[in-house]
């Protein structure tokens, strides 16, 4: 091979090193061993690296993955045997010389597909007409039976789709699988993009590679055109924090501008459905959909569904609310459908598929079942109304003539003839390969694109490259995919320069300084909480390190008790070096940040792992005594770190008024607590020397009162002291100042329980002297400061 | 005969819930030449924000409604007037049990009476392997469909015992099938498995049983609550017939349908979400009362 011989220079050493398989298609090298002239950058580029170099380009693109946390593993996920796709650096590199045919084949294919579904909700021709079995709708639970002559607000069902393509051996593209109920991963294209061009910065911005950003410009201006009033808003639905795409929600939610709403967040009310946030009600009337449309409401849809709204589906029928996709097109994705497709295509438009899918066959007709019979060698058999593939919901398959999933001793022939009509049959299609990097060379590896398709003024369009997913290994078989692997950017690339696009493209209109929205109830409560807990953590970490030093003086035993007994009313067991108590009040921080993903800072987010990574880390290694009590000074200096971030960085509207509120009223409460205890007439000696210290004021003490502590001038300068950022009173100034501004966003006429007893809290401790604010004076302000939390609830958050 | 029907079913919670929307299916149904609703009127108390009334997909009545303000009860009450005619004997015959399952394959109808949406597992009917073989040893060469679902019916009368404190209205059929007790839900939806299990399509009819029964007769089971019982598609011909599994009956004059569906999660009388603590007192009365007292039987 000629070609071959002559690439192989110093400058494409990777591309002269790189074995494609042979009969196998691939992307770097076309049939005739030459490389294809889309990649010449980037493998002159990396040849030139070091592997050294190498390395360091690709710890960019980790590093940036991390920190925006895009790819973590969801909370709680204790298991880890989910399925993980790590970051491969090298993107999958196309000529948008080939993308117009990719386009107009899947763009068809969307036309097609709301064809088909606006058909299966009304006039049902397509199976009147025997173009599609009866027998596969039906009985099909992604058939929602509430959607039966509903008509969209919108005029349409489909917004926003996505499609799983490959190439097969002749080089053409095939549809793997159709993405139509609420596709996920478009979040994960922008993190892809933005991390491999972190890997490669300087090739990236010089590689011609089509932008995606506008893609998303027109998918969000869609979507603000589909709004019905121009005071809603728009949101994304979320199934929660427990799905497994939770953050690239929270991730897409923050970087188009919209409100990540549960289930929860909204009501109907008023004929309207309506976001419940702390200044009341809020319409909303365009919802991108990412939880799956049988869980949307459980008055209609699935009635154990705890994610959904009761009454969504009557505001759908009333034409109250746009769904992007409507309810009820997951029907689209059931495996038969592909079977009926191609025939599909012809009878509505009139021509065939451009791009083809899979060959698919129902086992339902006789002439079907004989040919899946006779080929079960090269096919894939599995039921027939799965919305995924077999391997990927556990089902009861055939690979290759071989039965999985549970039943590998049963016969394949009997498990045909009994379930024939609940089976199809999909021919094993094998894909082509693109290289990724191993041990300092390129090997080829099976790939898949996913690609989306939003519907935009200007009918629909496709997000030029940005996901694809590569297998782990040399099997080309597209079922190899079920091994797991890595996803890999994909860049689309011309040969001419691409215009730059960003969300951030200053708009023509005048400035106008946008306003941040009501906060959601839901996302106030956990910044409260947040607050609560991070103040709760540094506080018991304080008191935590004052034990363990006073052990290490050997402190009297009266007051290791008192301060023993302060660490169990919080569940933490002060024997231990480092208290499991203090990492699960730590960790209930982070589950409450977990649930606000959307309105938290990377670096915020990413200083609370941290914390808690540490945290985890130290405590199984201290020792009691001089040891703990440092590590608890690491630990201090931690959460002074994000507490820092947070107030530094956060911006000041309702999120941050509950985050200060949760911190103050703990703060508040626990110095309650301490004072109540070691200022009493009976407490042990050293008991005020303690408060001084846990409350961080031995210098302010210090420089005031020399070195005796009195219980005067310990309980002034906790309690009373308006100046001391420790003390109670300057704490209930914070909530007095903050209650004001919270009551001026409400609706007038409301009862102002929570403000009213701030004000008596705030009026009781100007009133008192350190001689009046007693042991019993504390404990009756700890329970009442404690109380305010209920009532805060009552009042903003329910 | 014409009979007044009067439910009342009532909610009371310790505390007061907020945000609460149901939606209710207790509307009895007009059926041509078998029930006519002369006059029928729904009550909610305390008097909901909204109100909308709708069929469902299945073409039954229901309505739903919602409370903005806190609330410590919710009552709902139906008083209904209708007749419920005799049905003459029909020449319309059965299918063939071995002819049914090519019928249904060439069928393409997806509307709401269509058989299709009946002949598979539902939310409250998974397949139960031991219920498919009790169905399946009855059926015998020959068969018609109407022969198998009568015999069906009586096989379970006999095999179920009524027991209204051996399950609740979640326990799954398979369980109650296995204790051998239930109510007429747990009896309809035995026998809703068994059909299917045997290719019979067939669903849940939710509805009201005359209380007292005419002079001389046994009284009902089930009369004292909503009842329910099975339909079951016998073919073009004959088309959907009734079955009593509860009273080991066809249904007839003392039956009154409210709705039709899959099983009963398709035709719950009412069924809320509302955001409340603490516990609730649920009371359900009924009475089906003939208006007229029925002629006597002529020549």
């Amino acid at each position: 091979m000629p070609s071959r011989a002559k690439s192989k220079q110093a400058d494409t050493k990777l591309f002269a090193q790189y074995r494609p398989l042979p009969g196998v298609p691939d992307e770097l090298v076309d049939a005739h061993g030459a490389m294809r002239p889309a990649w010449d950058r980037l493998i002159k580029h990396m040849s030139a690296l070091t592997p050294a170099e190498v390395a360091t380009a690709f710890a960019r693109g980790e590093r940036h993955l991390a920190d925006s946390g895009v790819f973590f593993r969801k909370y709680g996920d204790k298991t880890g045997a989910a399925r993980d796709w790590p970051f491969s650096p090298i993107p999958v590199i196309l000529p948008d010389t080939e993308w117009p045919t990719i386009e107009e084949g899947l763009i068809q294919r969307a036309e097609l597909m709301e064809q088909v579904v606006a058909d299966l909700y009304g006039a049902n021709r397509l199976v009147a007409d025997g173009h599609l079995p009866a027998s596969l709708i039906a009985p099909n639970p992604e058939w929602l039976r509430p959607m039966v002559d509903v008509t969209p607000q919108s005029g349409h069902f489909l917004h926003f789709l996505a499609f799983e393509i490959g190439r097969g051996p002749d080089g053409r593209w095939w549809v793997l699988s159709d993405r139509t109920d609420a596709p996920s991963g478009a979040g994960f294209a922008l993190e892809n993009r933005v991390a491999a061009s972190r890997v490669f910065p300087d090739l990236y911005r010089d590689a011609n590679v089509h932008r995606l950003a506008g893609f998303f410009r027109s998918f969000r201006d869609a979507l603000e055109k589909l709004r019905i009033e121009p005071s809603s808003r728009l949101g994304i639905l979320t199934p929660g924090p427990l799905t497994d795409t939770y953050y690239e929600q929270a991730y897409i939610a923050r970087y188009l501008g919209l409100t990540l709403l549960e289930g929860g967040d909204l009501t109907v009310q008023d004929g309207r459905l309506q976001v419940r946030t702390v200044r009341g009600l809020a319409p909303v009337d365009v919802l991108w959909r990412r939880m799956d449309g049988i869980w949307a409401d459980p008055l209609e849809l699935r009635e154990d569904s705890q994610l959904g709204t009761p009454g969504l589906m009557s505001m759908v029928r009333q034409g109250r609310v746009t769904m992007v996709n409507a309810l009820g097109v997951g029907v689209l994705e059931t495996q038969a459908l592909m079977a009926f497709l191609p025939k599909i295509c012809r009878v509505l438009t009139g021509k065939p598929l451009l791009m083809p899918n899979v060959a698919t066959w129902w086992c339902g007709q006789n002439a079907e079942l004989a040919h899946v019979r006779a080929n079960a060698r090269r096919m894939m058999i599995g039921p027939a109304l799965a919305t995924r593939l077999p391997f990927e919901s556990g089902a009861v398959h055939a690979i290759g003539g071989e039965m999985r999933g549970g039943a590998d001793d049963a016969d394949l022939h009997s498990w045909l003839t009994d379930n024939a009509g609940d089976l199809v049959g999909k021919e094993l299609v094998t894909l082509s390969t693109t290289p990724v990097y191993e041990n300092g060379i390129l090997v080829p590896r099976p790939m898949t694109l996913r690609v989306f398709l939003a519907r935009t003024v200007n009918g629909w369009q496709v997000m030029p490259g940005g996901f694809a997913r590569v297998g782990s290994s040399q099997d080309t078989t597209a079922i190899s995919m079920r091994n797991g692997g890595s996803v890999a950017d994909v860049w689309i690339v011309s040969d001419k320069p691409v215009e730059p696009i960003t969300m951030l493209t200053a708009p023509s209109a005048p400035f106008v300084r946008a306003q941040p929205g009501p906060l959601p109830s839901r996302a106030a409560d956990n910044l409260f909480w947040l607050g609560r807990y991070v103040e709760r953590t540094e506080g018991l970490v304080r008191l935590v390190r004052a034990y363990n030093s006073r052990l290490v003086e050997a402190a009297s035993e009266p007051l290791l008790d008192v301060m023993r007994q302060r660490l169990k009313t919080y569940q933490v067991d002060a024997k231990e070096a480092f208290p499991k108590g203090v990492c699960d009040t730590l960790a209930s921080a982070v589950y409450s940040a977990n649930q606000i993903r959307d309105r938290f800072s990377v670096d915020g987010w990413a200083a609370l792992k941290d914390m808690e990574k540490s945290m985890n880390r130290i405590a199984l290694q201290a020792e009691p005594g001089s040891d703990a009590a440092l590590v608890m000074s690491v630990m201090l200096r931690k959460i002074a770190g994000f507490s820092g971030l947070v107030h530094e960085n956060m911006y000041r509207a309702a999120g941050w008024q509950f985050l200060t509120i949760g911190r103050s009223m703990e703060r508040a409460a626990m110095m309650t607590d301490l004072l109540a205890a070691v200022a009493d007439p009976k407490a042990p000696d050293g008991g005020l020397d303690l408060a001084i210290e846990v409350g961080d004021s031995i210098m302010i003490h210090r420089q005031r009162y020399a070195v005796v502590t009195s219980r005067e001038n310990v309980v002034d300068l906790l309690a009373l002291d308006p100046s001391n950022p420790r003390s109670i009173r300057f704490h209930l100034g914070i909530l007095g100042k903050w209650v004001e501004v919270l009551y001026g966003t409400r609706p007038v006429g409301q009862t102002r329980n929570f403000e009213r007893k701030v004000r008596a809290l705030q009026d009781a401790f100007e009133a008192h002297t350190v001689y009046t604010l007693d042991t019993a004076a504390l404990m009756k302000a700890h329970w009442q400061i404690l109380d305010l939390s209920t009532v805060l609830n009552d009042t903003f958050i329910l | 005969m014409i009979y007044d029907i009067k439910l009342r079913i009532a909610y009371d919670y310790a505390n007061a819930a907020v945000g609460g929307r149901h939606v209710i299916c207790l509307r009895p149904l007009d059926l041509a030449r078998v029930q006519r609703v002369i006059s029928v009127r729904l009550s909610v108390d305390p008097a909901p924000e909204e109100w909308q009334e709708r069929l469902d997909f299945f073409e039954n009545h229901v309505a739903e409604f919602s409370f903005g303000g806190p609330h410590d009860h919710v009552a709902v009450g139906l008083d209904a007037r209708i007749e419920r005619m005799p049905q003459m004997p029909s020449q319309a015959v059965s299918v063939a049990m071995k002819d049914l399952a090519p019928l249904l394959a060439r069928l393409r109808d997806l509307g709401p009476q269509s058989p299709l949406h009946f002949t598979c597992a539902s939310t409250r009917v998974p397949m139960d392997a031991d219920m498919t073989a009790f169905a399946a040893a009855l059926v015998k060469p020959g068969m018609t469909v109407a022969a198998v679902v009568r015999a069906v019916g009586k096989a379970l009368h006999r095999h179920m015992k009524f027991d209204g404190k051996a399950t609740t209205v979640d326990t799954p059929a398979a369980e109650a099938f296995i204790k051998r007790r239930g109510v007429c839900q747990d009896f309809s939806h035995i026998m809703i498995a068994c059909l299917r299990g045997v290719g019979i399509p067939s669903g849940y009819v939710s509805g009201f049983l005359r209380t007292l029964p005419p002079p001389g007769k046994p009284r009902l089971e089930g009369a004292d609550a909503m009842h329910a019982w099975v339909r079951a598609w016998a073919g073009p011909d004959l088309g959907w017939m009734e079955f009593d599994p509860t009273n080991d009956m066809e249904s007839g004059t003392d039956h009154v349908a409210v709705a039709f569906g899959r099983d009963y999660s398709d035709v719950v009388p009412i069924k809320g979400t509302m955001r409340m603590s603490g516990r609730q007192k649920h009371h359900q009365a009924v009475d089906m009362i003939p208006l007229i007292p029925p002629p006597e039987e002529s020549v």
